[in-house]
């Protein structure tokens, strides 16, 4: 689960991290009373949306407006906060379609002398959490790690212990801070290290991570998701949720326990096991087709959950055909059919439907589906599954 | 011969009072009571405060320590909720089980972390969690796939993924193949059994002939197992990698399955195993008869 900038630097407050004075605000005049309050000479005005690439990126109903803007009066708060809310931003990391701002954080301006990378994530490899620190601040890493990966350094650290002293102070020294900002990273790391693991993040961005003229660190970004396995002990968490940043099909399939993710192709799918999922899209691309979705039903789909399917893929009006594509091992292929044919019932499909079988009482499935009268085609395997159903869209 | 599961393992169930862990339990014991009618495979299960109780026939203890005790059981197969999992795994590692299956789906991350540190420091392996578990055809199995599809034979079958299994089963079933062992590793960030133990396991196997691996995108281990094929794999080996038309940056189905930072791409993965001599499968319905090429190739 991701969360918004604002949403995260407060969480990183609370956990001892140094943050700037920022103040939430829904309108434009929420926001000329924010600069005000923070009484400096400047302020910052951020779009709230769950992307990165928010100062480069513009506005759809405004392209000279970036989604990260330096102000210098209320005045120029506001005007800017009126042209970001409501609009939608296209940044790198949005998409074509971009998001829309609903939310903006107005913060104070920073005496920055120097701005760094830190982030945080679960490194495989090591089986742990690893810091990534950079002096590139303010750049994508990915880049950075492309074009300049001597420029980036790993530290993984223990959960149980958390971030040792010296690792912060080696990474401190790696990165050629002056001598009091060494000493606020001893404290900064650890902390947000601490943060990390406390809640079950899956990743904490501080990009960039800026050192003040008088050597302090202050998290300037905070980009924060969770892990969604550990959110039964972060019950307060479900509260930052913002649904409106997710795609609804998604969110829908997500309530009625499936996963689903939206593609731009036009051939739905309905599978059991998200690696046969993954493969029978891969199947669909490689016959000529595209596929309009990732959809697991996962091993106990009952009458409910296929129609849920079913609803989802067919209100995606790209959808000219669906494919079924089941291996039916525990869950037995006839309680899948039966579910289907109910589904098939309650739904009134519209577009060609083909269904792959194979598995435990395959037989009886298959006679079940013959016997129905009803006009779905039937596959003898992954092959010809996949030429069936591509080839209704070429006829 | 066979890795992991043989005619010595026996089983207890972590969470065997729960609907789901009875239900594989039962099918767990009619298979190896098919397999090896003289034995008792499948020798009791675990829940804490039901102790000295009995459900179906299997005798149910309040601690691993008990179980292993009274029934002399070196594997340990876990159906308990996620929050308390990592719980039961150390537990059932602290008993000394040999290997310890966990089916488990929705562990945390940071569980994992802890939990494959301590397990790390043990006598114990652990497959999974949110795996289908192990099978030995012929022998025992120790999870949730249909017995059936899979017949005795000379292939190690390693997979990220259950239905996907399955459907490699199958095919290599088609084509006259079947398995020394297979074994779904999981699909999470953190497994305890990665491909590489388990290449090795096979290369060592005398009843192993050749392998076939299943990924899928996400991570880096692909990479290395395909690293480590090249310096250490004799045996022929096949492959296949989930997810190419996966978009960047969403999780499919799988909490592992993610290509992030533009890295864990299916092509990344698919190449490096074709550097390493591995025979890939192009379509999910060609993982059978790639092996029958490797084998070929190789003969």
């Amino acid at each position: 689960m991701k969360i918004h900038e604002y949403q995260g630097k407060t969480l990183l407050a609370e956990a001892g991290v140094p943050v700037p004075r920022g103040i939430v605000a829904k309108t434009a005049d929420e926001a000329a009373a924010a600069f005000t309050e923070l009484g400096g000479p400047l302020a910052v005005v951020k779009s709230q949306i769950h992307a990165g690439g928010r100062g480069k990126g513009r506005f759809k109903e405004h392209p000279n407006q970036p989604g990260v803007v330096l102000v210098r009066s209320a005045d120029e708060a506001r005007e800017n906060a009126a042209r970001m809310l409501g609009s939608t931003l296209v940044t790198i990391q949005t998409g074509e379609e971009g998001k829309t701002v609903s939310t903006i954080f107005v913060e104070e301006g920073l005496d920055i002398a120097n701005e760094l990378y830190l982030g945080i994530v679960i490194d495989r490899e090591t089986g742990g959490p690893v810091v990534i620190a950079s002096t590139e601040g303010g750049m994508a890493i990915e880049e950075v790690a492309e074009e300049t990966p001597e420029k980036i350094h790993n530290e993984p650290f223990d959960a149980g212990f958390g971030m040792a002293p010296y690792q912060a102070r080696k990474i401190a020294y790696r990165l050629g801070l002056p001598a009091p900002a060494v000493k606020a990273a001893s404290k900064f790391l650890p902390a947000v290290c601490r943060f990390f693991v406390n809640n079950d993040c899956s990743l904490a961005e501080i990009n960039p991570l800026v050192v003040t003229g008088d050597g302090q660190l202050v998290a300037l970004d905070a980009k924060v998701s969770f892990d969604d396995n550990a959110m039964f002990r972060h019950k307060p968490f479900e509260e930052l949720r913002d649904l409106s940043e997710e795609d609804p099909a998604e969110v829908q399939a997500d309530k009625a326990g499936l996963s689903y993710v939206n593609l731009d192709g036009n051939i739905g799918c309905l599978v059991n096991g998200a690696g046969l999922a993954m493969s029978t899209m891969d199947l669909i691309k490689l016959h000529g087709g595209e596929p309009a979705n990732f959809l697991d039903v996962g091993g106990g789909a009952n009458v409910d959950q296929v129609t849920e399917a079913f609803r989802i893929i067919l209100s995606d009006s790209s959808v000219k055909a669906v494919l079924v594509n089941i291996f039916g091992g525990i869950m037995k292929c006839d309680t899948i059919v039966e579910a289907l044919l109910s589904a098939y019932d309650n739904i009134g499909f519209s577009v060609p439907l083909v269904v792959r079988l194979e598995g435990t009482n395959v037989e009886l499935a298959r006679k079940m589906l013959e016997d129905s009268g009803k006009d779905i085609a039937t596959a003898t395997d992954l092959t010809d599954a996949a030429q069936k159903v591509v080839g209704t869209l070429s006829t | 011969m066979s890795i992991l599961v043989d005619k010595d393992t026996k089983v207890i169930c972590q969470g065997i009072t729960g609907k789901v862990g009875l239900f594989h339990s039962q099918q767990c014991r009619i298979y190896a009571a098919e397999c090896q009618p003289d034995v008792n495979v499948f020798v009791g299960g675990v829940t804490p405060g039901k102790g000295g109780t009995e459900v179906d026939g299997f005798p149910v203890f309040d601690t691993v320590e008990q179980a292993v005790a009274a029934t002399g059981a070196n594997t340990s197969m876990i159906f308990v909720p996620p929050p308390f999992c990592a719980d039961a795994i150390m537990e059932a590692a602290d008993a000394g089980m040999r290997l310890i299956v966990a089916i488990t789906e929705g562990v945390p991350v940071m569980d994992m972390v802890r939990v494959k540190k301590y397990v790390d420091g043990t006598n114990s392996r652990l497959i999974g969690p949110n795996c289908p578990g192990v099978i030995t055809p012929g022998v025992a199995k120790i999870g949730i796939m249909p017995g059936y599809i899979h017949t005795p034979g000379t292939v190690g079958l390693i997979s990220k993924s259950g239905t996907l299994t399955y459907e490699a089963a199958w095919q290599l079933g088609n084509v006259g193949l079947g398995q020394s062992t297979a074994i779904g590793i999981g699909g999470d960030p953190i497994i305890g059994t990665n491909f590489i133990d388990l290449l090795e396991m096979f290369e060592n196997d005398p009843t192993t002939e050749s392998m076939l691996m299943i990924g899928e995108i996400g991570g880096n281990a692909e990479q290395q197992a395909a690293e480590y094929i090249k310096e250490h794999v004799t045996k022929p080996v096949a492959g296949f990698i989930a997810g190419r038309t996966a978009p960047p940056g969403k999780r499919m189905g799988h909490a592992g399955a993610i290509i992030s930072g533009g890295s864990g791409t299916a092509e990344e993965k698919i190449e490096a195993l074709q550097a390493a001599g591995v025979e890939v499968a192009q379509s999910p319905a060609d993982m059978g008869a790639a092996v029958k090429r490797a084998i070929e190739k190789a003969s």
